[in-house]
């Protein structure tokens, strides 16, 4: 195992497997529970659905079911914590939020080792609709000191980021999503805090993407190669630590970034890639593809990734509009002239 | 939680810690010139009780896992506990001088990298599940110990208290013991007017508590309460403590002025006159 790697989670996926990512977070508990006996898991009675019920059923006596009660579980999870424990605490991303003063006061503050993960994350619910869309997540841990933040891309990459949550110390945050999702990296892959990976080189532009949206950049490339433009796709699961290294090369040796997530644009990969070009001196365009500042609708995923302009087709179109200067910002509703608030977002 | 070895203080003994807590709070925050001396009075009694009689606590092992754990989930009361703690030797008295100061270790509120604070508070509300999560820690590693968590009743507003009392109760965690400091002001005046919290006990005992209201500037009154909860099997314990406000100094009972703020010089003259200290302004300073 590489200095500074997790290791990786035996599970049996093979690349092109559609496997849901919560999958991923669910076998690495398990892992993790099984190598580490410091090792607790609370839930607010969503543990099915997050996948802690594998966890469960494995070790109940380190289990806690807190019901629908999840400012008492991001506390109790630090008072675990601060008695040697490593609690892994989950529920959907959007009512881990419920806790955000809890996990800022009483886990951050105190560097308590307590890991969350959000599963359900962005517009990927779907039918759900609107409260259920988190879609500031990783924007709002993001911005927590000591905070670790990962969003894994496939089941692969979950699975050993759970180990890497384990591993350094301190609190982390995982996004996961509901829906099957296909296997992009080999069994034997191994997430490391602070690291991107290139899965395609390109020299016309780089898409750096986490969670859903490494696959529509993929297949964003794909189509792009048959228009003649050579685009880098980087998965960067690791929003904070953010790889700085790749992200500032990608921007100096191709000119044109673009990033890509299942969030709001504001603080969330896209933010934190802006920082760091800005932050690295790297005089690149950059356009953030996410979900523009306002609430959305219920609908099928394909839907919604459509209609709010996070799909692979949304992402080629802004490959080539950037390229050729043809996109005009600003997006944002609150930016355009004429907006009052409480108007319906630009179709 | 009584070690059947350790030598107890007399009534009147601990009663002289109470106010010794209480010169050393004033002093502490008029030297920072800000805190909040009100709701450090009012816990004097039973912190003092608790610290010297009770707990099982050492300086020179703070982190010892078979430990009782102490919890101020009303952070800002901290300068009471920090003068119980440099007392006990957990860091030099010489500390108290420098408390909200830049650089300092006694910070504002109470702070884990205080030797002997189990927690970081100051938001309220996050106390009992903080604790809770300990007793579970002791019950997984059969570690022995209680957990005491001082509420204040003002805080009893915040909801995250009730799910965690439901958590208390539904793990039956007998090892856990609330204190409400029922002092009955908030920062915006009488916590009657502000949301009344009606009968407290009730409340609790219908979360699955055992409860018991105590006169709480009562020592005796106050110790056998302690003894009588931690007899109690099978379910978490809540003492209601009936307190003032600024008890032990007239001039600042029952006034919510007091709740957040250090002493002038005049009244801090009177004040120290009443505690039975001699101080001056020049010696402070």
């Amino acid at each position: 195992m590489a200095a500074g790697s997790a290791g990786s989670v035996p599970h049996g996926w093979k690349l092109g497997d559609k496997v849901s990512i919560r999958d991923g977070y669910g076998k690495g508990l398990l892992e993790v529970g099984r190598t580490h006996a410091d090792v607790v898991a609370l839930d607010a009675d969503l543990a099915e659905s997050t996948r802690s019920h594998w966890f469960a059923k494995e070790y109940p006596h380190r289990f806690y079911q807190m019901g629908i009660s999840e400012q008492d579980m991001v506390v109790t999870a630090a008072g675990l914590a601060h008695m040697g424990k490593t609690p892994f605490a989950s529920s959907f991303a959007i009512f881990l939020q419920r806790g955000w003063e809890q996990v800022r006061n009483c886990v951050a503050r105190q560097k308590l080792n307590v890991k969350f993960c959000g599963s359900h994350g962005g517009l990927m619910t779907g039918q759900d609709g609107s409260s259920a869309h988190s879609l500031e997540d990783i924007g709002v841990f993001r911005t927590l000191p000591h905070m670790g933040v990962v969003a894994p891309c496939d089941a692969v990459e979950a699975a050993s980021a759970v180990l890497a949550m384990y591993l350094r110390p301190g609190p982390a945050y995982m996004r996961s999503t509901r829906a099957a999702a296909p296997v992009l990296f080999d069994s034997d892959y191994e997430f490391q805090w602070g690291k991107g990976h290139v899965l395609q080189d390109g020299s016309d532009a780089a898409i750096i993407a986490n969670g859903p949206q490494v696959q529509e950049a993929l297949i964003a490339a794909k189509d792009l190669k048959a228009k003649g433009l050579s685009v880098r796709v980087i998965a960067m699961a690791s929003v904070k630590p953010i790889d700085r290294t790749l992200i500032a090369k990608a921007g100096r040796e191709t000119g044109y970034v673009v990033s890509a997530e299942d969030h709001f644009i504001h603080n969330g990969l896209g933010s934190a890639v802006a920082e760091c070009l800005a932050g690295e001196g790297v005089a690149a365009k950059l356009w953030r593809v996410g979900v523009q500042d306002g609430f959305t609708q219920s609908g099928d995923p394909k839907d919604l990734y459509r209609h709010y302009g996070v799909d692979a087709q949304a992402i080629g179109q802004v490959v080539q509009g950037l390229r050729n200067n043809s996109l005009r910002a600003p997006l944002a509703p609150h930016d355009l002239p004429g907006y009052t608030p409480g108007s319906a977002p630009p179709a | 939680m009584a070690d059947p070895a350790r030598k107890l203080l007399t009534i009147p003994e601990l009663q002289e810690k109470a106010r010794l807590l209480r010169v050393e709070t004033l002093k502490m925050t008029f030297g920072a010139g800000s805190g909040h001396p009100g709701g450090s009075f009012s816990m004097a009694e039973f912190l003092v009780a608790l610290y010297h009689n009770r707990m099982n606590i050492s300086p020179q092992n703070p982190r010892d896992p078979d430990r009782d754990i102490f919890i101020l989930s009303k952070g800002h009361c901290a300068p009471g506990l920090y003068a119980i703690l440099g007392d006990l030797g957990f860091f030099p008295k010489s500390e108290f001088g420098k408390l909200r100061r830049f650089g300092s270790l006694l910070q504002g509120h109470a702070d884990r990298k205080i030797p002997g604070i189990e927690m970081s508070t100051g938001s309220l509300g996050m106390g009992l599940g903080y604790g809770n999560g300990c007793a579970l820690a002791k019950r997984i590693d059969g570690r022995a110990g209680r957990v005491i968590v001082v509420l204040g009743d003002g805080e009893l507003q915040e909801g995250n208290i009730w799910e965690s009392a439901l958590t208390s109760s539904h793990r039956k965690l007998d090892n856990v013991t609330v204190i409400v400091d029922a002092n009955k002001i908030q920062i915006d005046g009488w916590t009657k007017d502000v949301k009344d919290l009606g009968d407290i006990a009730a409340k609790f005992k219908a979360f699955g508590f055992w409860t018991k209201n105590v006169p709480g500037h009562d020592m005796k009154a106050i110790l056998e309460a302690f003894d009588e909860a931690d007899a109690v099997k099978g379910q978490p314990q809540c003492l209601v403590m009936d307190t003032q406000k600024g008890h032990g100094v007239s001039f600042m009972v029952g006034k919510p002025e007091f709740h957040g703020r250090a002493l002038t010089k005049d009244e801090m003259v009177k004040a120290m006159a009443e505690l039975g200290e001699k101080w001056t302004p020049e010696v402070a300073a």
